[in-house]
């Protein structure tokens, strides 16, 4: 299984990338697909994103064999948008094909904890004009860590 | 060796790579970040708190403690914030 990753600044159409991730595989019976998108309700008004080229697509690509170690998966799709993106943007899609949709589901999630915590990309926050870091979080680290005991 | 900052280091230390000779001295990333600490000003600042950077060498992620050579790329940058 070869995993498609993309770090791009131009919006993504999840249909359109699950029907990539399906055609041409007859044993993919489920797809799981995680799309985050930029929140607001406290102020913010965009996000910026940065990230180290080269060593992003490496983890990325490390993480999605590490998932297909573990599950069965006919097929991987990450997508992670940077720059600045607004209110209600999509930023980023993790979808994973698989025979059955335990792994799928189990797999899609794994992949967006260990995307969080260990891939090389960094966040501002714009609200009312300023501009500030976000920190990383403690829950994300948590949830990284309990696939280590699994 | 190829020296990178990402995010608040970088904008504190005011570039974003810089090429720095190995030495025999400099054995650990941890001794390249005192070098850097050294230097004072922004560098002094983004070097401050160690407990507030990761780093990477030839990017993949590595303990502070992890040797260094020559013709190495080694990254600081605070803890990832993607997804």
């Amino acid at each position: 299984m070869s995993a498609n990753i993309h770090i791009q600044v131009e919006d993504f159409d999840v249909s359109d990338e699950v029907e990539a991730l399906t055609a041409g595989q007859p044993t993919t019976g489920a797809v799981a697909t995680f799309t985050g998108y930029v929140r607001g309700g406290d102020g913010l008004t965009a996000l910026i994103l940065e990230h180290y080229p080269g060593m992003t697509e490496r983890e990325i690509a490390r993480i999605a064999a590490e998932a297909a170690r573990r599950w069965s998966l006919t097929g991987v799709t990450i997508i992670h948008r940077i720059g600045r993106l607004e209110l209600g943007e999509r930023i980023v899609l993790v979808a994973v094909a698989s025979s059955h949709r335990g792994a799928a589901f189990e797999a899609c999630e794994f992949l967006m904890d260990y995307l969080k915590t260990q891939a090389p990309f960094w966040k501002q926050e714009e609200r009312g004009g300023g501009v500030d870091w976000v920190e990383a979080r403690q829950s994300d680290d948590a949830a990284a860590e309990r696939w280590r005991k699994s | 060796m190829n020296v990178l900052y990402f995010a608040w280091v970088r904008q504190k230390v005011g570039r974003s790579e810089e090429t720095i000779e190995h030495k025999p001295e400099l054995r650990t990333v941890a001794d390249l970040a005192a070098l850097l600490r050294a230097r004072g000003g922004g560098y002094g600042e983004a070097f401050a708190d160690m407990s507030r950077l990761r780093a990477a060498v030839n990017q993949a992620h590595v303990p502070l403690d992890a040797p260094l050579s020559s013709g190495d790329e080694v990254a600081f940058f605070p803890p990832v914030t993607g997804g």
